[in-house]
């Protein structure tokens, strides 16, 4: 298993590599001029401007630009912003942030969205299964920031149980209602995919099997149907933490936060070049190492599926 | 039969101990959207204890239902609606659900029919059994432990102790089958209900373990009720039948005598349409006359016309169709880390086929004859060896001439649920062929397709349904008029009919052989069930592992098998040696 960990470890880096070109090249190709962005109305002296031109290497052809990039990432320069602040700065600030209201939300749509699930796929056509699949409807046709200003409104401003924008910061406290948002589509999936998966194994021949021999419906219920049903439902919530991070920008406007997708939507209507690229190859490097887990745990949960191929 | 008749057949038991378990009216229904439906009507079971009972009908008959009321195993929608399930005198249907677990396991055990799909697949074998164990005893622990390797080796898994953290994928079926009558039998119940216990397994392996179930149950003093489709398996393994018919007991008795000399018109045609080794080929009703030689000497014609029609039958009639000479599949097979295997999934065969007649392919699962279909039917490349198609290599085929050889070869596939589109009407699905072939308009494949419905005696109605309107024997005939309708020479039929029932099994293979008279139709016919070749073959290959042991006219290998393991396929068939009345 180790060796399959190792393997997979060593296809991040060119995985890395192709991110960081790709994104690189994309924001290379974006129009409006970086220096125009960061001086606004009053251009400053030609003089200054050339000088800015040279520091960050704007002169040069797109690949030598990206050479110069990547030089600095293995040297551990991520670059700086045209603001003068170092880009880890911004990264060491920003991914804490969002990486804790993204696994609050995981954490709240794994529990919640099982177990609801759960409950409603073992009372297949009962009141608790219609009213779950409605619920659920409804958080996967309303758009998120709309039952964000509704949330908002209702528990912070009505009732005043949560503030209505997130401290500096960010204490825990802080991101549940945000968190709440941001869980509630990915919620209402896990709720549907545990409800179809629990009453598919609830017709399995092996959990007659299991009834037959003479356990416990308590016994049946955790040991042979929860653990199969949640194959499908790992694989889902391994996706989902890409999804969560990235999905935070409406979540962390509508609450103020100062995270990931803040900071990225201003780097890019700046054309920050290394700030965009920095903080998307961080992401995909989560992103596959999300990935990862949810194979590890893949094959933890169902035997039949052999890692060392 | 009315119920007092039922009542009074006497069981061999001694007449004044209680039964084990006596089933009294018992009616079962289950909840659809079309309302409710009665399954099981009014059911009368006596088994004693330590005999051995077997219900035996066709799928629909309500004998599974029957046996999963007993420890309420019914699915969701089913209940009991009536009557009385009396295990000890104590009534089941009125037993709390807490009380229902101690019965379960305990004291009626259950081994289910498939093997494949009645063990969990993510917890071990170990687990699985000692979960078992504990349920059904105070055993905790190392002696849980101590006791599961005991089970299992009871059940027949000599290497038990170093399984246990094997997961039923690494099992073969009659492995998993072991030990799931390990499970059943471990907490040494007084009944056990055995589901179809074999009926996914391989003759052989069936043979094995009927074997060993007997002799577990004969020592512990277990009553067995048996639910089967199979009458030889009914007569050699039980001693007392229940015949059932949609969802009633039409007849019960000894099983012997039942099947002997079947009473009720239902058990008749059951029994007449079981396939046994006693059984001959089906000749069809229709089948050209075979004077047709003296006929025509009759009317006087010619000496020179007579030797011309000599010639070209002689001719006719032996030529081969499909030769399959030294044909080879290997498949590499990744291992761990860089290493591949082979498997010689077919290892030098060769036969022929001549045209108009059957030649079956007989083999246990992986003997490697579904592979020599596909290659047959150009599903999958040759790895050595060669195929010829009247005259052709069939592997050098391309383009056009492939799509010529594919209309004059067809397959009919094993299960009538799988291989039919369920969104595609019954029209659509055998019209396809001739939209892919682009044979004729709208009009005259809406033609064609009704000739087709009506040459496999379907009304010409069933053209606007869906393959879940119809039963699985329509179905069948349905992927045959499919076969049919690009007017093949062969058609390749991978066990198609092994999935049906044993009266539609027989209208299938009836059809088949009238339709092999009228159009002149070559088979190769894939199956596992020896019976049925006798029914329908000319021609029997019999093979195992890969290779063909034994290739002879039918009733050569039926009345006198050459190799060993033909003998050994033969011996294991049950009920071989019983005559059904005919």
């Amino acid at each position: 298993m180790w060796g399959y960990v190792g393997r997979r470890l060593l296809q991040l880096i060119p995985v890395f590599f192709g991110a960081t070109f790709l994104i690189y090249f994309m924001v290379f190709s974006l129009p409006g001029d970086p220096i125009a962005a960061l001086f606004g109305e009053r251009p400053p002296p030609e003089a200054v401007i050339q000088t800015i031109r040279e520091q960050y290497h704007l002169n040069d052809p797109f690949i030598v630009q990206y050479f110069y990039y990547v030089g600095g990432i293995l040297t551990g320069d991520l670059g700086t912003t045209y603001s003068g602040r170092p880009v880890s700065d911004l990264l060491v600030q920003a991914f804490p942030i969002t990486f804790r209201l993204a696994m609050l939300a995981l954490a709240f749509e794994a529990i919640a969205g099982i177990l609801l699930g759960l409950i409603a796929g073992l009372r297949k056509g009962k009141f608790f299964d219609g009213s779950a699949l409605v619920v659920s409807l409804l958080l996967i046709s309303v758009p998120t920031f709309v039952l964000g200003f509704i949330l908002q409104y209702v528990f912070a401003i009505q009732l005043g149980w949560f503030r209505t924008t997130v401290s500096a910061g960010a204490p825990l406290g802080d991101l549940v209602l945000p968190a709440l948002v941001l869980a509630s589509v990915s919620f209402a999936y896990i709720v549907r995919l545990t409800r179809a998966s629990v009453s598919d194994n609830l017709g399995a021949d092996f959990v007659r099997t299991a009834t037959a021999k003479g356990l416990s419906r308590r016994r049946v219920v955790s040991v042979h149907i929860l653990r199969n049903s949640l194959i499908p439902v790992v694989t889902f919530l391994g996706v989902d933490v890409g999804a969560l991070m990235v999905g935070a920008i409406v979540t962390e406007g509508i609450f103020n936060i100062n995270g990931v997708g803040g900071t990225v939507y201003q780097a890019v209507t700046r054309g920050e070049g290394p700030t965009v690229v920095s903080f998307v190859a961080v992401m995909v490097i989560i992103y596959m190492l999300a990935n990862l887990l949810v194979d590890l745990l893949y094959a933890a949960l169902d035997p039949r599926i052999r890692l060392a191929k | 039969m009315t119920k007092e008749q039922i009542m009074s057949i006497p069981t061999v038991a001694d007449e004044t101990s209680a039964p084990l378990l006596e089933i009294r009216d018992l009616q079962v229904g289950f909840k659809t959207q079309r309302g409710f439906v009665p399954a099981v009507k009014g059911v009368n079971i006596t088994l004693g204890a330590g005999q051995t009972l077997a219900i035996v009908g066709e799928s629909g008959s309500g004998k599974s239902t029957t046996a999963q009321a007993i420890i309420n195993l019914l699915p969701g929608a089913g209940k009991v609606t009536g009557g009385q399930i009396l295990f000890e005198g104590r009534d089941l249907t009125k037993i709390s659900a807490s009380e229902m677990e101690q019965v379960r396991g305990g004291q009626i055990g259950y081994v289910p029919q498939d093997p494949m799909s009645n063990l969990n697949p993510v917890w071990n074998i170990g687990f699985q059994v000692e979960e078992a164990i504990r349920a059904n005893s105070n055993l905790t622990g190392k002696a849980a432990r101590a006791r599961t390797v005991e089970v299992l080796q009871e059940a027949g898994l000599a290497d038990a102790a170093d399984r246990l953290k094997q997961y039923p994928h690494q099992f073969s079926g009659g492995m998993r089958q072991r030990v799931l009558i390990g499970i059943g039998l471990s907490a040494r119940p007084k009944l056990l209900i055995a589901d179809e216990p074999t009926s996914a397994l391989d003759v052989t392996v069936q043979r094995t373990i009927l074997d060993h179930l007997a002799t577990l149950t004969r020592d512990y003093g277990t009553s067995v009720l048996f639910i089967t489709h199979d009458l030889g398996l009914a007569v050699e393994r039980a001693e007392q039948l229940v015949v059932m018919y949609k969802g009633q007991v039409v007849e019960a008795g000894n099983a012997r005598e039942i099947l002997a000399n079947p009473l009720h018109p239902y058990t008749q045609r059951l029994v007449a349409a079981a396939p046994s080794l006693a059984s001959r080929r089906i000749q069809s009703a229709r089948r050209p006359e075979t004077t047709d030689h003296m006929a025509i000497s009759d009317i006087g014609a010619s000496d020179d016309t007579l030797i011309a029609r000599a010639d070209k039958r002689e001719a006719g009639v032996h030529p081969d169709l499909i030769t399959v000479d030294h044909l080879s599949k290997i498949y590499n097979i990744r291992q761990r880390g860089f290493g591949k295997t082979e498997l010689r999934a077919v290892d030098d065969v060769s036969f022929s086929i001549a045209k108009g007649t059957t030649t079956a392919l007989v083999g246990e699962s992986g003997s490697g004859k579904s592979t020599v279909a596909k290659l047959v039917l150009q599903l999958e490349t040759i790895s050595s060896g060669s195929i010829t198609f009247d005259g052709a290599d069939v592997a050098a085929l391309k383009g056009a001439d492939l799509l010529a050889f594919r209309r004059r070869v067809q397959p009919v596939f094993q299960d009538p649920y799988g291989s039919l589109d369920p969104v595609y009407s019954v029209g659509n699905t055998i019209a396809e062929p001739l939209m892919a072939h682009k044979i004729g308009d709208k009009k005259s494949r809406q033609a064609r397709v009704r000739e087709l419905l009506d040459q496999v005696a379907l009304p010409a109605s069933t053209i606007n349904r869906y393959p879940n309107e119809l039963s699985g024997g329509q179905r069948q005939r349905i992927a045959v008029a499919r076969a049919l309708a690009l007017k093949p020479d062969v058609i390749v039929l991978d066990e198609a009919v092994s999935a049906l029932d044993v009266l539609v099994q027989g209208q299938i293979l009836t059809l088949l052989t009238d339709l092999q008279a009228e159009l002149g139709l070559t088979y190769l016919f894939i199956t596992h069930d020896l019976a049925v070749v006798r029914l329908v073959a000319d021609n029997v290959c019999v093979m195992q592992k890969g290779r063909i042991v034994e290739t002879a006219p039918t009733d050569d290998v039926f009345d006198n098998p050459q190799d060993q393991y033909t003998q050994r396929l033969l011996e294991a068939i049950p009920g071989a040696h019983f005559a059904f009345a005919r």
